[in-house]
């Protein structure tokens, strides 16, 4: 049977060119970057010339990027390391406040209601409209004199949404104008998951305008268990892995040099190629968007209709649920996902999806198709003619 | 993944029963409906039943059901229908939860409450029955 991989928001195949330039790094240069000699020596050049080209392609400094086993560890280093500092320098006497989105990935969720819990910090979820866009100006007035962090992911991981972080950044900066002024001591972080954005997306932090930034290199053809967290210089930071003073002190741990250089080269050629393949990628994702909802009613595309990455094509079928509809398409050979509670093991319907609004019994039928670089419009045409049988024989069984 | 065992956490017979249900469907003279569940959390059920007299016993004779929701789900009331079809009522009403999870030779832990669904859904159907026909003059 023909297997059709669309799930590239979940994970990616690894390049084989990726693969070969890691290979060397397992056995043959498999010293410690920490040790001095010749061993040890050869293992921190790797990683010191991988620094610098992702350090280029972020428009940073190398120093600030500290290597992470991936997005949830540099989400959580982001969330809990500057507040975790300014609770320990006692810089203010009120609760320390956090403002996040609503659909935010469960690694930054989870990680502010662990402050919430463990140190009484204040946390603000901001709302976004139906299509997934934060709302600037109810962002805006979320902020106090004792807002520590604003964390907004750059895309959305269910709808693919692009949230404005230029724009966010501009209001960050207003207010840490204001704190100087005012002789405030207390920062104020804006941080930004770009988990999805990093295969599409440009990830220069100037123009973003960012102080902290968490990417993960299997999102785009990397290897798993490698991602980075960009950390501007004068940021304060308690580490949160504390061990041996890797990473500037902020990230203990021996350095995963064959997933640093798999990292570089993934971000590298995902970013040099970025534009190309994002055009094709979309082209496919057009096709697929323009022919269901022509092929099936009662279906609904999710997100913002055009801002948004062009991998990520997510719709709601009515009337059935969202885990049938998965096993019947990979019993066909075609792997998808959906935010339906039934296939989540939590028995929540995606909170992303609640956050735009959609009432829960429509949540239940969410599918989403996340295309790769491989993907063709073929690919599609076997989906369209597998899947409204699919979709029509659970409506049968439907008691909806 | 799919192999002879079934897929990811289900076994094989659920998958059967999902992929294929039987008896789904309406009974248009049903003798009970029960309606179960609620689409908010994700599923919902609706169990006919046709109750006929024979040799002075009350008789399921016909038996369909409808239903949103999971695999899972789907595959109890394919099940319940099987197993309740050609019972007496009063067999029937002993029909558990556990009795239906059981003849799908089990379900992942966190599906459970599925057979609660289609078990429920009967003895609602039944319940239904029972009362048109106590009050029947």
């Amino acid at each position: 049977m023909k297997r059709i991989y669309f799930d590239h928001a979940a994970t990616t195949a690894l390049d084989k060119d990726v693969l070969e330039k890691m290979q060397p790094y397992f056995s043959r240069h498999f010293g410690n970057a920490s040790s001095l000699h010749t061993f040890g020596q050869e293992a921190r050049q790797a990683l010191d010339k991988s620094r610098q080209e992702i350090a280029n392609i972020l428009n940073c400094d190398p120093l600030e990027i500290i290597f992470t086993s991936g997005g949830t560890e540099s989400d959580n280093l982001a969330v809990k390391g500057p507040t975790l500092a300014a609770f320990r320098d006692k810089l203010i006497s009120k609760p320390l406040h956090i403002i996040t989105t609503k659909i935010e990935h469960p690694a930054i969720l989870k990680t502010v209601k662990q402050l919430e819990k463990l140190f009484g910090f204040e946390v603000t979820y901001t709302d976004v409209d139906v299509n997934g866009l934060v709302n600037l100006s109810q962002l805006e007035s979320e902020i106090k004199d004792n807002t520590i962090l604003v964390s907004v992911m750059y895309a959305n991981n269910e709808v693919g949404t692009i949230e404005p972080i230029p724009e966010i950044s501009k209001i960050i900066q207003k207010y840490k104008g204001k704190r100087q002024k005012n002789g405030s001591k207390l920062p104020i972080y804006f941080h930004t998951d770009a988990v999805q954005a990093g295969g599409y997306l440009d990830l220069d932090v100037k123009k973003l305008g960012v102080d902290m930034l968490s990417i993960s290199g299997h999102k785009f053809y990397g290897p798993k268990g490698t991602g980075l967290l960009y950390i501007k210089k004068g940021t304060k930071v308690e580490a949160i892995n504390t061990g041996g003073g890797h990473e500037n002190g902020l990230r203990a741990g021996t350095e995963n040099i064959p997933g640093i250089v798999g990292l570089a080269v993934a971000l590298k050629n995902a970013q040099e190629s970025g534009d190309e393949i994002g055009k094709k990628v979309s082209s496919v994702r057009d096709y697929l968007i323009k022919n269901l909802t022509k092929k099936i009613d009662g279906v609904i595309l999710t997100g913002h209709p055009e801002i948004r990455l062009p991998n990520i094509a997510s719709f709601l079928i009515e009337r059935i649920e969202g885990e049938s509809m998965l096993i019947n398409l990979d019993l066909k050979g075609i792997a998808v996902s959906t935010g339906s509670a039934c296939s989540s093991g939590s028995l929540e319907p995606s909170h992303v999806l609640k956050a735009l609004n959609y009432p829960p019994e429509k949540i239940h039928g969410s599918l989403r198709i996340s295309l790769g670089k491989e993907n063709t419009k073929e690919e599609i045409d076997y989906f369209l003619e597998v899947f409204p049988e699919i979709v029509d024989k659970l409506r049968e069984i439907s008691a909806l | 993944m799919q192999n002879n065992k079934g897929f990811g956490p289900y076994n094989k017979k659920v998958i059967d029963h999902f992929t294929n249900p039987h008896n789904y469907g309406v009974i248009e003279d049903a003798s009970g409906v029960g309606s179960v569940g609620n689409p908010v959390c994700g599923d919902m059920m609706k169990l006919y039943i046709k109750v006929e007299k024979k040799a002075g016993k009350e008789i399921i004779t016909d038996i369909k059901f409808k239903t949103f929701g999971c695999a899972a789900a789907i595959a109890t009331s394919s099940m319940i229908t099987d197993m309740a079809v050609g019972m007496t009522v009063e067999e029937a009403k002993k029909l558990t939860r556990k009795d239906v999870s059981n003849e799908l030779g089990g379900l992942p832990p966190i599906k459970e409450h599925c057979s609660n669904l289609a078990a429920d859904a009967l003895h609602k159907a039944i319940s239904e029955y029972e009362n048109k026909r106590n009050s029947k003059p």
